[in-house]
C-alpha cells in the first residue's frame, strides 16, 4: 500500500505545478492526496494499471498461473492469461510468419498473416484450461491461483479453421491433423478433423489486439473446451492425416491412468468446473452479510447451474448466473449469504448442459482407480475459521 | 405521417429480426457452434495465400509416425547414444536417465516407492517412434535441434537398450525402430467420457 502511494506521488511531482512544495513531501506524510486540487496526468498513448493494483501470476519453470481470486468478470487480462509452454515463449516476426497446411489436402498451400486476416473473420469469448489444473494443500493455505489458475477467458479472434480447411480442400478421408508450434520445443499435437470443421479457429487476436507472444503470437490453434495442450501456440504447420501422430505430449503427457491399469488417450473435453474465488485463502471475512462470488465453466457447453453451499454440502442453493451465459466459456455467479460467525464450510458446484455435475474429490478418486492425474475438476471448499480465516479443504 | 413512418420501420425491423433468427437456426444445425449466416455466400476458394511446394514442405515435415512413416536415412547404436546422453542429457536427466532432476525416462529400479507414478520410457511411452520424434525435435533443451540424425538414433537406441527393449549390439533404423514393441503400448485406450452426466 505505502509503495502504491509512493508510486502515485512520484506521478503528480513529474506533472504538477505545485512541484516544490510536493517534493518536500515523503511519502509517508503526503497522506492521502486530494486529486481535485491538481491537475491530472495527460492523454497517454497506453492505458496503465493504477499503481494500487498490483495482481501478478505465479511463475514456475513451466507455467505461469493467473490471480483468479483478484479478478472480476469473466475476462482475464490479456497480461494476466496463465501460461504454459514447454520451450520457452519464442519470438516470432509477423512479417516472416508463414503458416502451411499439407498433407490430405487437394492444394498444400501456405498463409503469411497477412493472407489470414484477408480471410473471413470469426470471433468468440471461450475459456482456456490446462487439463493438468489441480492442487490441493494440507494446511489450507492455498488460493485460487494455485488450486486452478492455469485457466482463463479471452475473446478469441481469427479465421475458422474450416475455412481454411475448404481452401486448401480437405480429403473427406482424413480423420486427424497435426498442429504444430514454431518454438523451441516445435510442440505438436494432434487433433481429430471434425473439430476443425465444427469451431476450432486459427486465431490472431486475443481481447481485440494481437495475440500476446505467451499466448501464441502471432497465431495460435484454439479449439474451444479442448484441453489448453492440444491449442498449439506459435502455430507453424497443419498435416492432414489419417490416424494420430502419437507425439509426445499426447502419449508419455497429457493422459491419465483410470483404473485397471488403463491410461486414457486424447481426452480433450475439459469437465464442467467451478471455484469460489471470494471469500477465499488468503482472504478474512467478518460476520454479516458476504457476496460470495465465484466462476464455472465447461467445455461441453453452458453452464446451466451453480449451486452453493453454506453448510459443508448438507443443502444447496442455487447461484445468480451473471449473463452472458455463453458455450465454453467462464460464467461469473453470485450468492448473498448472511454469516453468523459460526465455523462452517462453503462450497459450489456447477452443472452444465449434458447434466454433468461436478464431482467431489472423492468421486472422482473412485471413478479412476484411486489415481490423481490430468483432468481433475473437483468441488473445492472454503473453511471459515470463527475468526473469519479463510482456508482451503479437499472433498 | 412521421408516426407511420416509424410504426413502419419499426415492424420491418421486426421482419428482419424474426427472418434472422430463422436463418440463423437453420444454419446452426450445420455449424452448430458458429453463427454462420454470412458464410452461406462465401466462395469455394477465395484465392489468398500460395501454393506450397513440395521442397518448402519437406524442410518443416520433421514428423515421425507409429508406422516409422517420416524416419529419415541412417543408423545409431547403443555405445555412442551411451556417449552422447552422457555428455548431453545426463545434467538434466542424471547419469541413468533416472535420476533427474527432469523427466525419468528409464523405469529402472522401481521397488522404492511411489513406483506407480513412474512414467517413463519403458513403461509408459506406447511407441518407440516418439522417443526418435521428440528428441529431434526439442533435444537437448539449451541447444534443441542441434543434434544429426544419427546421434538421435543413437540415443533413442540408449534409452530402449536402458529400459531392457533393445540388445546391446542392435542397430538402430528406419527398418528396425517401428518394429519395436512398446510395454505399455496396449495400456492405452481413447477417451470413454461421453459428454454426459456420467463421471469417469
Amino acid at each position: 500500500m505505502l509503495a502504491g502511494a509512493a508510486a502515485a506521488s512520484i506521478v503528480l511531482v513529474q506533472t504538477a505545478s505545485g512541484k516544490a512544495f510536493q517534493a518536500a513531501l515523503t511519502a509517508a506524510e503526503l497522506g492521502p492526496e486530494d486529486p481535485t486540487k491538481v491537475p491530472g496526468v495527460p492523454p497517454g498513448t497506453l492505458g496503465t494499471r493504477s499503481p494500487f493494483e498490483k495482481p501478478v501470476k505465479t511463475p514456475s519453470d513451466t507455467s505461469s498461473r493467473t490471480p483468479l481470486q483478484d479478478l472480476h468478470g469473466m475476462i482475464t487480462p490479456s497480461d494476466l492469461h496463465y501460461e504454459r509452454h514447454h520451450g520457452g515463449v519464442p519470438a516470432i516476426d509477423p512479417v516472416q510468419y508463414e503458416l502451411v497446411i499439407h498433407g490430405m489436402v487437394e492444394k498444400p498451400m501456405i498463409f503469411t498473416l497477412a493472407d489470414l486476416k484477408r480471410f473471413p473473420s470469426v470471433s468468440r469469448i471461450a475459456f482456456l484450461e490446462c487439463s493438468g489444473n489441480y492442487r490441493g494443500s494440507n494446511d489450507g493455505k492455498i488460493r485460487p491461483q494455485e488450486i486452478c489458475g492455469l485457466t482463463s477467458q479471452s475473446e478469441w479472434t481469427g479465421v475458422a479453421l474450416s475455412t481454411l480447411f475448404r481452401e486448401v480442400g480437405v480429403s473427406p478421408k482424413a480423420t486427424w491433423f497435426l498442429a504444430e508450434g514454431g518454438d523451441a520445443a516445435v510442440m505438436t499435437r494432434s487433433v481429430p478433423v471434425h473439430k476443425g470443421w465444427d469451431d476450432a479457429i486459427i486465431a490472431y487476436a486475443q481481447n481485440g489486439e494481437a495475440i500476446r507472444p505467451e499466448q501464441g503470437y502471432p497465431v495460435r490453434l484454439f479449439l474451444p473446451g479442448w484441453e489448453g495442450n492440444a491449442n498449439v501456440k506459435w502455430l507453424r504447420r497443419i498435416e492432414l492425416a489419417d490416424a494420430p501422430f502419437m507425439t509426445r505430449e499426447e502419449t508419455s503427457k497429457y493422459t491419465e491412468a483410470v483404473g485397471g491399469g488403463k491410461i486414457r488417450q486424447f481426452s480433450f473435453t475439459m469437465d464442467a468446473r467451478s471455484i469460489i474465488t471470494y471469500p477465499s485463502y488468503p482472504a478474512k471475512v467478518e460476520k454479516g452479510w458476504i457476496e460470495i462470488r465465484g466462476i464455472a465453466w465447461s467445455g461441453r457447453g453452458k453452464v446451466t447451474r451453480v449451486e452453493v453451499s453454506t453448510d459443508a454440502g448438507k443443502t444447496w442453493q442455487n447461484a445468480a448466473l451473471q449473463q452472458p451465459v455463453l458455450d465454453k466459456a467462464i460464467t461469473a455467479f453470485r450468492y448473498l449469504w448472511n454469516w453468523d460467525g459460526a465455523p462452517t464450510e462453503i462450497m459450489s458446484r456447477t452443472v452444465d448442459e449434458t447434466g454433468y455435475v461436478q464431482p467431489f474429490l472423492k468421486q472422482l478418486l473412485a471413478a479412476r482407480g484411486g489415481n490423481m492425474g490430468y483432468h481433475f475438476n473437483p468441488v473445492t471448499a472454503w473453511y471459515l475459521q470463527g475468526d473469519g480465516q479463510v482456508l482451503f479443504k479437499g472433498t | 405521417m412521421q408516426g407511420s413512418t416509424i410504426k413502419f420501420i419499426s415492424s420491418a425491423l421486426v421482419v428482419v429480426a424474426v427472418s434472422l433468427t430463422a436463418t440463423d437456426l437453420k444454419i446452426s444445425r450445420q455449424h452448430p457452434r458458429m453463427l454462420s449466416a454470412d458464410t452461406l455466400s462465401q466462395p469455394a476458394h477465395f484465392g489468398f495465400g500460395r501454393p506450397a511446394t513440395a521442397a518448402e514442405i519437406a524442410i518443416l515435415d520433421i514428423d515421425i509416425r507409429p508406422d516409422g512413416k517420416g524416419l529419415p536415412r541412417g543408423e545409431g547404436n547403443v555405445g555412442d547414444g551411451k556417449a552422447i546422453f552422457q555428455q548431453k542429457c545426463a545434467a538434466c536427466h542424471g547419469v541413468t536417465g533416472t535420476e533427474g532432476p527432469n523427466d525419468r525416462l528409464v523405469v529402472g529400479d522401481t521397488t522404492k516407492g511411489g513406483a506407480r507414478r513412474i512414467k517413463a520410457i519403458g513403461n509408459y511411452w506406447p511407441y518407440a517412434t516418439t522417443v526418435f520424434d521428440y528428441i529431434r525435435r526439442a533435444m537437448p533443451f539449451n541447444q534443441p535441434g542441434s543434434l544429426t540424425d544419427e546421434e538421435v538414433y543413437s540415443l533413442t537406441a540408449y534409452l530402449l537398450n536402458a529400459n531392457g527393449l533393445l540388445a546391446e549390439n542392435a542397430r538402430l533404423n528406419a527398418k528396425t525402430l517401428p518394429q519395436i514393441k512398446m510395454p505399455a503400448r496396449d495400456r492405452f485406450v481413447p477417451d470413454d467420457r461421453k459428454d454426459g452426466p456420467e463421471i469417469r
